[in-house]
């Protein structure tokens, strides 16, 4: 196969895993961090050189009649469970998954540039870049699964490098019980994840994606009509498959774990909780499409819990006042409208724009979100708090920082020129094809995104212009700005990509105009919204502490993110461990054990009661004998007679 | 009048009875000795009497009896000589304190 | 000749071990002779396994290779009958790992170390010689040669509660065993068809299967339970919390990663191959009970603050799986008990051997007086969170092969009543993730608790040996389960067509 040296990408960042992981502790910081830094320049080269060819090269087959080709790179069997159902562990390359490992290791080697400033003089460093390495391994492994169960098995993999990442500061309480939140809670997810593997793989007797999605029709039929509770076993399938990458995806409800999950450090956040691993649910049902798109039920689920998240989490960035934390819910929002944008797609509504401008986001959203996180990492490494009220004025001491900061904003509230506007756009216009319902509930949503995060902007930059002391905040150094500028520059252009022409559903191409309609509208509203934020919050003053005051209820509930990690704690202690867990721990000692112990204990009072009659005294003995004796007589006398 | 068997088992039958609640009920050693030998005695009696009226030609009976008086002194003897140094090893003869080498 | 064949080595080879300790007269000889005997029994098992591959590579297809037969009783035609098939062997591999791996962990064994490790080899010698013989009377007899050791182990070398403890597990597993005589008591005077001559050869049994069915119907709950007892299942699993707990480091090893194995290999090598109708019909009260196991131990786990019990409920959980998976009767499940089994057995020795270690280092065992153990001895730690990773079912370690293998099958069964337990199994990996996470979190993150604990060293070179050896076998079944679980099915194969 001619792509076969696409394997490096998987190869190199486990070999550097297994390599700083073992002896990385005897390394010097700076070489570990280097040789990590350099092990991921090497795997995006490849993974780009495979990508560019893939997508632009012609001589390899990867363009039959117009239609790009689903290539399997490699697969080999890793474990057979019976003839048909076997996992294999391979590489495969079409549309998304050569888009997937471009957004991966370009992340992942800015991360890792920034990460050489950021994390300079941590402790851990080499575990630090050991575990980098294992996540983009993951993640790469994920993305180019040929078939559901190695994605499950990777699925798995990413979960625990985000744990361990996640969990980085482990003597921090707060880092650790965050790690331990998002991995029980995605755990959670995956089993139902797992479940609908087990369902899907029972009826079609298959995992591979290339069968499952080829003749998705065939793979709904193999059910045979069965149902399960009046709905077909097939959207139970689909829908708990879902929920895996729901959970994964931080959707509502399964999204608590991801706002604690900034407690690792910035970087992760920016590679991990905003740009790969939190867009892996859409990525699942991305390519699983063809076959959810035959399954309305499940479509319509994911496209009002779509919605629904994108609301939550809008209104709840609104507030926050961690600006870690207000990135955490824009991420989630954002991560809702490609959910939706899935959801609402339908191969019969332009084409099926709506997987395009999915996946178009994705790629977007991927740039501008790191490059706001990396951002907010320098500001923090700056000011050393997250919290915006330690902020503000910051324009004058970090300006590449600030310029950086104002194009991610633009690009997330989708104006013109930047990425945003046009992954966006495409977006609400499979949102309206659908229904006027979902299309414009999302421009609303659109609207408060472009408010809350010029809100955060002026918190951050503007605002008032606190008295930073002797410890003057200043810009970050050389290996920290670097990828900011670069995915600036992303940020900019990246709009500008034909993604038509690349990624689709059905892999042909696909001419996409501007909706002016829809764009416009989006574009008054972004604008207004950020006029709005530049009104209340460009200089210091009372108006938005009023406006909290006048609806203080709803402000404190949104700030508590509606209560929804209060009703988790409720549900995880105060029923399944305090009503099922004790009560099971008590029953098997006191109950079960008791049982045994009582069994135990009447044997021995038995042989106690038994022990007397063996006293030891020989006129005892005698007793008993003259006393048998006589009783024997007696009968027999009575016999007798 | 005529002797009979019984004008002998009788007060045979006494004496074994007087052995036997002597010695389930004395806790001395001495007197369970004693009662121990009043039982061997009235077996004895039996012997002989069982003998003499019986079987008159012939002396196994009195011959048995002689013997089990030379065994009984025999026992005794030892037993007296256990008694007597379990009375100074302890101070005592009582056997409901003799638990030592009980268990 | 008794020689030529291989496997009696396996029983031997702790017999010489056995002499050469009672010989020995100071620790440096009782160690010598202990890693030359556990090194040895490495080498004769990957030896086996070689051999056994290679003869199947040439086309050997019966059952069990290495069969041989050796007269012990000729009235009762009890014989010393060998034989190994890929189950066996793997379990032959893995009691290797274990014990090697144990004597390192009880490398500083005090009181009375050669008495100690006589013990610990008269207890190999009964696990090697269970897995080899195919009769069921030398079978049985092996099995109480490993079980009667632990008690005096236990006792003897034990902590806390210790004389309860090993009296409870002992008498426990006697009662398992009273039934499981009584079962195979009667298979023996069924084993043949009338007039025939009765044999004590399990797969002369197999063949002649003439065991009538109402006999079936209480001879195998009699030996299912009898093994299922050392099983752990639910509700005869009360032993192992309180046995564990008070064992030492590597009894505790090879109890949970070897002896508890006996139980699921008796289960299926006897309980269901020897009486395949009753298995079929009676199957469903056990996967009741197992699949309470596999969930009642994840939730009591839960809440355990003894680092030790925590494990002690975690087996119960894994070793119900395994149970379960047996008697789900498909292939895909059967290998996924017998690598469960594998996973199981290597994990949780791993798991004994660090809390061992840390318990030798704190001396405490109680998770809410320790913390941020990671910082003070990073060695012990990161195997404990790679045992865990293994424990919770993560990709690239064993126990997610083994799980998921165990899944799939179960989910062949296309009834509801299959289908709700296999759903409640697949809940006990949420719940283990749960117990796993917040012992990891407790132990080991977050700051220390205690101002002594900063004074403790990491792992010296015995214990790093341990822990690596047994890293090294979960990480080999995790990341290569296609060259076990083709040994496994291969041999799980035939005997689950009984039941197609």
């Amino acid at each position: 196969m001619e792509f076969s040296y696409t394997v490096a990408v998987l190869i190199i960042p486990i070999v550097m895993f297994l390599f700083l992981g073992i002896v990385g502790v005897k390394l010097s910081k700076k070489t570990a961090g280097v040789l990590g830094t350099c092990a991921m320049g090497v795997t995006t080269l490849i993974a780009y050189a495979a990508a560019l060819t893939y997508f632009f090269g012609t001589e390899q087959g990867q363009i039959v009649d117009g239609v790009r080709q689903q290539l399997e790179v490699m697969n080999i069997t890793w474990l057979e469970f019976t003839e048909n159902l076997v996992i294999k562990l391979g590489i495969l390359l079409d549309p998304i998954s050569a888009m997937m490992l471009i957004v991966i290791t370009t992340v992942s080697l800015m991360v890792h540039i920034y990460s050489l400033g950021y994390m300079d003089g941590e402790k851990g460093f080499q575990r630090y870049y050991a575990f980098l390495s294992l996540f983009t391994f993951s993640m790469l492994g994920l993305v180019v699964a040929t078939n559901i169960f190695q994605m499950y098995i990777f699925w798995e993999l990413v979960g625990v490098s985000s744990y361990l990442l996640i969990g980085f500061y482990y003597t921090l309480p707060a880092a650790v019980s965050a790690s331990k939140k998002a991995f029980i809670v995605t755990r959670f997810a995956d089993l139902g994840f797992l479940l609908g593997i087990l369902i899907l793989s029972f009826y079609t007797d298959t995992f591979d994606f290339v069968t499952l999605t080829s003749n998705p029709g065939a793979a709904i039929a193999s059910a045979g009509g069965a149902t399960f509770m009046g709905c077909s076993v097939m959207a139970w399938a689909l829908t708990l498959i879902f929920m895996g990458g729901a959970g994964k995806s931080a959707m509502f409800p399964l999204h608590i774990w991801l706002p604690d999950a900034m407690e690792g450090p910035t970087p992760v956040s920016a590679l991990i909780h905003a740009a790969t691993m939190v867009v892996a649910g859409v990525y699942l049902v991305a390519r699983l499409f063809p076959v959810y798109c035959l399954e309305e039920g499940t479509m319509t689920i994911i496209t009002v819990i779509g919605c629904v998240t994108a609301l939550y989490a809008a209104a709840v960035a609104c507030v926050q006042s961690d600006i870690k934390r207000v990135l955490a819910f824009s991420t989630i929002s954002q991560i809702a409208f490609m959910i939706t944008s899935l959801g609402v797609a339908r191969p019969e509504l332009h084409e099926g724009v709506g997987y395009m401008a999915s996946m178009f986001h994705l790629f977007t959203h991927a740039m501008f979100k790191a490059l706001l996180f990396l951002c907010a990492g320098a500001i923090i490494h700056a000011v050393h708090s997250n919290e915006m009220s330690k902020m503000g004025g910051l324009r004058k001491y970090m300006p590449i920082c600030n310029i950086a900061f104002l194009i991610g904003c633009l690009a997330i509230s989708g104006i013109w020129p930047f990425a945003g506007f046009f992954s966006k756009d495409e977006i609400l216009v499979a949102a309206y094809a659908n229904s006027p319902v979902w299309g414009i509930w999302l421009s609303v949503v659109a609207g408060m995104t472009a408010f809350y995060m010029f809100r955060l902007y002026y918190k951050i930059f503007w605002w008032n212009n606190p008295d930073y002391g002797h410890h003057t905040p200043h810009e970050a150094p050389m290996t920290m700005t670097f990828p900011l500028i670069f995915l600036s520059l992303v940020s900019i252009v990246a709009g500008f990509i034909p993604f038509g022409d690349l990624v689709t559903w059905n892999r042909e191409g696909l001419t996409t105009h501007i909706n002016w309609g829809v764009a416009g509208t989006s574009t008054v509203i972004a604008v207004g919204a950020i006029i709005l934020a530049t009104l209340l919050y460009r200089k210091e003053n009372a108006v938005p502490e009023k406006m909290a005051d006048s609806c203080r209820g709803l402000w404190t509930a949104a700030y508590k993110r509606f209560y929804m990690d209060e009703l988790y704690q409720f549900i995880t202690h105060k029923i399944i461990f305090a009503c099922i867990s004790r009560p099971i721990a008590w029953f098997d000692r006191r109950i079960i054990d008791g049982t045994f112990d009582m069994l135990a204990n009447v044997t021995n009072s038995a042989s106690y009661a038994v022990r007397k009659l063996q006293g030891g005294s020989i006129q005892g003995y005698v007793w008993v004998y003259l006393a048998g004796a006589a009783l024997l007589a007696a009968i027999a006398i009575i016999c007798i007679i | 009048m005529e002797i009979t068997m019984m004008m002998y088992l009788i007060p045979s039958l006494i004496m074994f009875g007087c052995g036997v609640y002597g010695f389930i009920t004395r806790k001395n050693m001495i007197a369970i000795l004693i009662s121990l030998e009043l039982m061997l005695n009235s077996v004895d009696i039996n012997f002989t009497v069982f003998n003499r009226f019986l079987f008159p030609g012939q002396m196994e009976g009195m011959f048995f009896t002689l013997f089990a008086i030379g065994i009984a002194a025999a026992e005794t003897a030892l037993a007296i000589a256990i008694v007597i140094n379990v009375f100074r090893a302890v101070n005592k003869v009582d056997i409901r304190e003799l638990t030592k080498m009980k268990f | 000749m008794i020689w030529s064949n291989v496997l009696i080595y396996f029983v031997i080879v702790p017999l010489l071990m056995l002499g050469g300790l009672a010989l020995s007269k100071s620790v440096k000889q009782v160690r010598a002779v202990a890693v030359t005997g556990a090194t040895a029994l490495m080498l004769l098992a990957a030896y086996l396994v070689i051999e056994f591959l290679s003869m199947r590579a040439a086309g050997d297809v019966s059952p069990m290779l290495f069969t041989d037969s050796w007269t012990w009783f000729e009235p009762l035609n009890i014989n010393l009958a060998l034989g190994v098939d890929g189950i066996s062997v793997v379990m032959i591999v893995l009691s290797a790992f274990i014990v090697f791996a144990g004597v390192f962990a009880s490398w500083n064994i005090n009181p009375l170390p050669k008495e100690y490790f006589m013990w610990f080899c008269l207890l190999s010698t009964g696990v090697f010689g269970f897995f080899i013989s195919i009769d069921m009377f030398t079978m049985f007899m092996f099995y109480e040669v490993a079980l009667i050791p632990m008690y005096l182990l236990i006792g003897v070398w034990g902590s806390g509660n210790k004389n309860y403890s090993a009296m409870k597990l002992t008498l426990m597993l006697m009662g398992g065993s009273a039934f499981l005589m009584l079962g195979l008591i009667g298979i023996y005077f069924h084993s043949a068809p009338e007039g025939g001559q009765l044999t004590m050869n399990i797969l002369e049994i197999a063949e002649n299967n003439a065991i009538p069915h109402e006999w079936q119907y209480y001879l195998f709950p009699m030996t299912f339970v009898g093994f299922g007892v050392l099983g752990a299942m639910f509700p005869f699993h009360t032993w192992s919390p309180d046995g564990h707990a008070s064992a030492p480091t590597a009894v505790s090893m090879l109890h949970a990663g070897v002896l508890m194995k006996l139980g699921g290999y008796g289960c299926f090598r006897i309980a269901i191959y020897l009486m395949p109708w009753a298995a079929g019909e009676l199957a469903w009260i056990f996967l009741l009970l197992t699949g309470i196991s596999v969930v009642y131990g994840a939730f009591s786990a839960c809440v355990q603050t003894d680092l030790k019990y925590i494990n002690a409920y975690s087996s119960v959980s894994h070793c119900g799986m395994v149970l379960f998976a047996i008697l789900m009767l498909n292939t895909t499940a059967m290998t996924g008990a017998v690598l469960q089994m594998l996973s199981h057995g290597l994990m949780t020795a791993l798991f004994f051997a660090l809390i061992g270690m840390i318990y030798g280092r704190t001396h405490t065992r109680d998770i809410r007086k320790m913390g941020g153990l990671m910082t003070i001895m990073p060695f012990l730690g990161v195997g404990y969170v790679i045992a865990g990773l293994a424990s919770l079912g993560l990709p690239g370690l064993s126990g997610f092969v083994a799980e998921m293998s165990i899944f799939v099958g179960s989910f062949q069964h296309a009834d509801m009543f299959h289908r709700v337990l296999t759903v409640m199994a697949c809940c006990s990996i949420v719940i283990t993730a749960v117990y796993i996470l917040r012992v990891v979190g407790k132990l080991l993150f977050g700051a220390v608790q205690d101002a002594h604990h900063k004074e403790l060293t990491d792992a010296e070179w015995h214990e790093r040996l341990a822990t690596i050896t047994l890293i090294v076998a979960v990480a080999a079944i995790g990341c290569f389960p296609n060259f076990f679980s083709g040994i496994i099915s291969e041999a799980a194969e035939p005997i689950m067509k009984l039941f197609a």
